[in-house]
């Protein structure tokens, strides 16, 4: 059964069967970042650590890192995010994900938030 | 996600008379509306000393569209003002400033700038002849340092004074005119850059049509008692909303205006900074009172022979924001200035910046590259401003 997780840095990580996720910002991340005008994802096929930054997205005002939630690579990239960087405000946790990535262990899950604890934190 | 802005910081550092950070202290000082923006909802931040709103909940693309639409509500009481008086002043004032103000008519403004003895900005300002004294607003993060240079520079001239809490608000957009004309219909007939005393509910007010977002709109004076009363009196009109430093930043940028600390400093004469046009023909080499002012020199050798940078537009050829701080080079890699201001604007739909490039590649067109995240960024020398100025210059 996958279970959506959750990082500190307000990312939401969502396990499929086949040792894949998709990664994405969570909607409190949106709101507090504001309309955003640009997204930049990694290339198809990186690789990274967790917490390695793997992506900036800009608001008017400022640009944030997207940091990788666990360690993995890129193996497809939400491309309606180049043309409609808003469609992040707009669905943050479903349409407005930002890269599906290939888990190096899924045991790194277990370390993060259950939804529960996440919406906790905010308050 | 890292919720820090990447860069250079927004406001530059704001030291008090003893040097210490304004900024980082606890006890920001308050406008007369800060309850009023918390009502309203507003994210607060410390800039210059002061608790001010940098968005309310609509955002910074919202506050900023609406004020290209409708009409915002800006406080900008964080600046500062000045009343200064005397029939010495402006004679004085030129003493400071590259511009004339001994021919100012009565209740006219003009841009204005105070220059050091380098020929560098001290900082940009608004010089009004408000009929018995002279009105000036200087930014809020050099307020210190411009009373303290008037102060000792032209003190037994003329009577300085600072109107400490008197509050500012700046109401700016297409329909600024018709809403500000319900309470004090004369204000229809004021044209671009001049002042007027008019009544607004019972308050009497020091009104210049002026601003900082290359719409039409007013700057309104009000004493600090009435201040939350008329700003509330605005809100509550149907064509206003309440703007914050975010969109106040994105509108100017659009407009092509300099941004005290980023695209001008001490270190920038007006002529690098492409301001010639605020440096009055009497106060030039072939005008009535030529020189006089700090920096006279450089400033008039830099007129007649050129200078080595000038501040132009700068066009990201793509989605990518290119920010404050990004080296610029040349296409062949020469290493030609640095971006100065950058960001998104809203009613561009695109990313827009400026900064200074070597005077061989401010050619409008010329292609250039910005260095953005370790990589080189296309960009394009843009004439400004990017948006259409809309000053009302009578029917």
């Amino acid at each position: 059964m996958s279970t959506l997780k959750f990082t500190e840095d307000h990312e939401w990580v969502l396990p499929a069967e086949d040792g894949t996720a998709l990664v994405g910002i969570t909607d409190h991340a949106q709101e507090q970042l504001g309309e955003l005008v640009f997204v930049e994802l990694p290339e198809v096929g990186r690789e990274f650590d967790k917490g390695e930054s793997i992506g900036v997205i800009e608001s008017v005002k400022s640009a944030s890192d997207l940091y990788a939630p666990v360690s993995g690579s890129v193996v497809e990239i939400n491309d309606e995010l180049d043309a409609e960087p808003a469609l992040v405000n707009e669905d943050a946790m479903g349409a407005g994900w930002f890269v599906k990535i290939k888990l190096n262990d899924p045991t790194e899950l277990d370390e993060l938030m259950e939804e529960a604890d996440y919406l906790q934190d905010l308050d | 996600m890292g919720m820090h802005p990447v860069g250079q910081p927004d406001e530059p550092a704001n030291l008090n008379a003893t040097g210490i950070n304004m900024s980082e202290t606890n006890d920001s000082a308050k406008t007369a509306l800060h309850d009023l923006h918390i009502e309203l909802g507003a994210r607060m931040v410390p800039f210059a000393g002061y608790s001010m709103p940098v968005q309310y909940p609509a955002g910074i693309a919202r506050e900023h569209q609406h004020t290209r639409e409708q009409a915002g509500l800006f406080d900008v009481s964080h600046m500062g003002q000045l009343r200064v008086s005397g029939a010495d002043t402006a004679a004085a004032l030129e003493s400071l400033m590259p511009v004339d103000l001994v021919d100012l008519p009565a209740m006219k403004q003009r841009y204005a700038l105070l220059t050091n003895p380098r020929g560098g900005v001290m900082d940009d300002l608004m010089v009004t002849h408000a009929g018995d004294h002279f009105f000036v607003v200087v930014n809020a993060a050099c307020k210190v340092q411009d009373i303290a240079h008037m102060r000792q520079s032209i003190g037994q001239r003329c009577d300085i004074e600072v109107l400490e809490d008197q509050a500012l608000l700046a109401l700016q957009g297409p329909l600024a005119s018709q809403v500000l004309a319900r309470f004090a219909p004369a204000c229809a007939d004021m044209l671009f850059m001049t002042a007027a005393n008019l009544d607004i509910d019972g308050v009497e007010c020091l009104v210049t049509r002026s601003g900082y977002t290359g719409e039409d709109g007013y700057e309104i004076s009000i004493p600090p008692a009435e201040a939350d009363r008329i700003a509330r009196l605005l809100l509550d009109q149907p064509e206003v909303a309440p703007v914050g430093l975010g969109a106040r930043d994105s509108l100017r940028l659009e407009a092509g205006l300099c941004l005290y600390g980023h695209d001008l400093d001490a270190d920038t004469t007006p002529v690098e900074s492409s301001l010639l046009w605020a440096l009055s023909k009497s106060r030039r080499a072939d005008g009535d009172r030529p020189g006089g002012y700090p920096g006279a020199e450089t400033i008039l050798q830099q007129i007649a022979q050129g200078v080595q940078r000038k501040r132009v537009g700068i066009r990201p050829l793509g989605r990518m924001p290119v920010r404050e701080g990004a080296p610029l080079t040349t296409v062949g890699g020469q290493g030609t200035g640095r971006v100065t201001s950058g960001g998104f604007g809203p009613t561009l739909g695109a990313p827009v910046a400026m900064g200074y490039v070597g005077v061989e590649q401010a050619q409008p067109g010329t292609r250039l590259l910005a260095e953005v995240r370790g990589r080189q960024v296309e960009v394009e020398v843009a004439k400004m401003p990017f948006v259409e100025q809309r000053y009302y210059r009578g029917k």
